[in-house]
């Protein structure tokens, strides 16, 4: 039966469809197959969450060698709901790609567009899925280097130096995980993820042990771009192509906060990590300093592609916050965002593609009148900002209710204050572009402009859609995230 | 007191921190790339340290070999040494582009150039 194999598939059809979409000499017979296959990967993905939905772990052994000798796949619910966000980030994504390729890419560099695409998505998925600890370090690799390659793909120059510093900052994280990968695999004797969580507790007060725990978490917080390690993230997504800035800004961080968990709770277990290495007393003031600093900083930005990259480092404040209040109801808050995040910042990447199609840039300055010229686009953009800022019936008021409701629990209330200020200043940093765009006039010397493409608007509107829906009907993303914080709390693979 | 018996992790530490330090301070890209080669290489080291056993042979079923190393690491270093080539030819490749857009492998010199085009039109 071929659903058996679903797990392997998910990463392997990516990863096989790579190389032959670069072999597709015709450019759109290339984009028509990648997007098949972001289309196909999406519908694994559902067919996993639902087979997981009610608590079953799918394991898939890699050449029918048993764990902990061979490489194993493991599917729970966590892994299973980050599937889902990043394989229907692809499946927008890539059909939005074509169009918008065509004003920032040369003809020539199509193919190794797609391919890159494919790349990236095969090793994101690859690390959520694998129950393999130097497999998702390999797969790590696979995912950052394509995303190198397609952040350099930009038309300013500034991408190449972006794409190097983050290659540099990028290659540390990744270099980082493998010592900690390593210094624990000189204690356990193994790689398997599942095998490592029952050989670490008895291990406790082993100073390699500690190193290996300071050296993950420094290379995943390289990663996911935790604050004071995010150097590399504005550059990266301001002068990144439109349709990479949507794919990465919204999927790459989002995956490797899920790493981070899966070492924090499932292989080191709660017990160490908290309660003997007290990690959520580092997580904390970073994420309240990068919730404060990235917003602050966003709101004095004049490229509106960088303010919202200052602020997706805010917004990974958020989700580091959620898990360093150490209770349920933090956790569902950090894993509602890495949901929500994503079809916000998805949405609102997408919406500036088009804006970018239209008009050759994203400076906020160009945005001028672009309210009564483009109706559709700009509309999509205000959606997607009050999402940003949690206004009720978006997605950004669930995760955001959540995570207040944790502080509250926890009696911490001037966390409470900080993220209620923190949505005001999202507030200040959105309203200078509507306003921009609603009352601000077109320069009369400024040439004419239409409403963006149905290929550009569509996909678009989309995410953003999907930030209503999942705003009012949240039922589906709430319940999910839920039983995985659950899950981590109580300890099992 | 230092141990000598250990002495290929005092290796393995003296080149990780000359690799990290060489990609800190250097203003030159390339030589940048060369610190992060350094820096990966004593990764690879520590790992094939603590693979070896003393006085083991090569894991090859023959008589007469009692001890043999553990393969595992060697064999993941291996996949390391690859994803460590990729991400060094790739820099490369950058490094080139850079070059050919500004002219200059000296981060500042760049950095310059990137302030005098954020006051122009910008992305």
């Amino acid at each position: 039966m071929i659903s058996e194999h679903i797990p392997a598939l998910q990463v392997v059809v990516p990863l096989l469809a790579a190389p032959i979409c670069f072999m597709i000499l015709n450019n759109r017979m290339a984009w028509l197959f990648a997007t098949l296959v972001s289309w196909l990967s999406f519908a694994m993905a559902i067919m996993l969450v639902m087979e997981v939905k009610d608590g079953t772990v799918l394991r898939y052994e890699f050449g029918g060698w048993a764990p902990p000798w061979g490489i194993e796949y493991s599917v729970d619910i966590l892994n299973a709901y980050v599937l889902l966000i990043v394989s229907g980030i692809a499946a927008v994504v890539f059909p939005y790609s074509w169009k918008s390729i065509q004003k920032e890419i040369p003809e020539s560099h199509y193919r190794i567009y797609f391919t890159a695409m494919l790349l990236c998505l095969a090793g994101l998925l690859g690390m959520t899925i694998t129950g393999d600890a130097f497999n998702l370090f390999v797969l790590l690799e696979i995912s950052s280097l394509s995303s190198y390659t397609l952040i350099s793909l930009g038309r300013d120059r500034r991408a190449l130096t972006a794409s190097f510093q983050y290659l540099i900052m990028g290659t540390i994280g990744a270099t980082f995980i493998l010592i900690g990968i390593g210094l624990l695999y000189a204690l356990t004797g193994t790689l398997n993820m599942a095998d490592l969580a029952v050989r670490i507790p008895p291990l406790e007060g082993s100073r390699t042990l500690e190193a290996a725990f300071a050296f993950l978490i420094v290379g995943f917080g390289l990663k996911l771009a935790m604050f004071p390690l995010h150097l590399w993230l504005p550059n990266a997504y301001a002068f990144a192509p439109s349709a990479v800035s949507a794919f990465i800004g919204s999927t790459a961080t989002k995956v490797a906060i899920y790493a981070l968990l899966r070492f924090l709770f499932t292989i080191f277990g709660t017990k160490f990590s908290f309660d003997y290495m007290q990690v959520h007393w580092l997580l904390m003031p970073l994420a309240v300093v990068s919730i404060m600093f990235a917003s602050i900083v966003a709101v004095f930005q004049d490229g509106i592609k960088r303010l919202l990259a200052y602020s997706s480092v805010a917004q990974i404040g958020y989700m580091l916050l959620g898990i360093s209040l150490v209770n349920v109801t933090g956790l569902t808050g950090t894993l509602l965002h890495l949901f929500n995040h994503a079809l916000m910042k998805g949405g609102l990447f997408l919406t500036l593609g088009a804006v970018a199609y239209q008009i050759g840039n994203t400076r906020v300055k160009s945005v001028a009148g672009l309210g009564q010229a483009m109706p559709f686009t700009m509309g999509a953009f205000v959606v997607g900002a009050l999402s940003l800022i949690g206004v009720p019936l978006t997605v950004g008021f669930i995760s955001k209710w959540y995570l207040i409701l944790a502080t509250l629990e926890k009696g911490y209330w001037p966390l409470t204050v900080l993220i209620l200020i923190s949505s005001l200043i999202a507030v200040v940093y959105t309203w200078r572009i509507i306003e921009t765009a609603y009352f601000q006039d077109r320069p009369a010397d400024a040439p004419p402009v239409s409403e963006a493409p149905l290929s550009l608007l569509i996909p678009a509107w989309t995410l953003i859609a999907a930030n209503l829906y999942f705003g009012i009907n949240s039922s589906l993303s709430t319940e999910l995230a839920s039983s995985a914080a659950t899950m981590l709390f109580g300890g099992n693979l | 007191m230092i141990s000598l018996e250990l002495y290929n992790y005092w290796v393995v530490i003296f080149l990780m921190m000359a690799g990290f330090y060489t990609l800190i301070v250097s203003n030159h890209l390339i030589k940048k790339i060369v610190g992060l080669n350094i820096f990966q290489t004593s990764v690879f080291m520590l790992y094939i340290s603590m693979g070896k056993v003393a006085g083991g042979t090569a894991p090859i079923a023959a008589e007469g070999i009692e001890t043999y190393s553990n393969p595992l690491p060697h064999v993941l270093i291996l996949t390391a040494i690859v994803v460590g080539i990729a991400t060094t030819s790739l820099a490369l490749a950058l490094v080139i582009r850079i070059k050919e857009s500004y002219g200059t492998v000296q981060e500042n010199e760049i950095l310059e150039l990137d302030h005098i085009s954020d006051t122009g039109p910008q992305a």
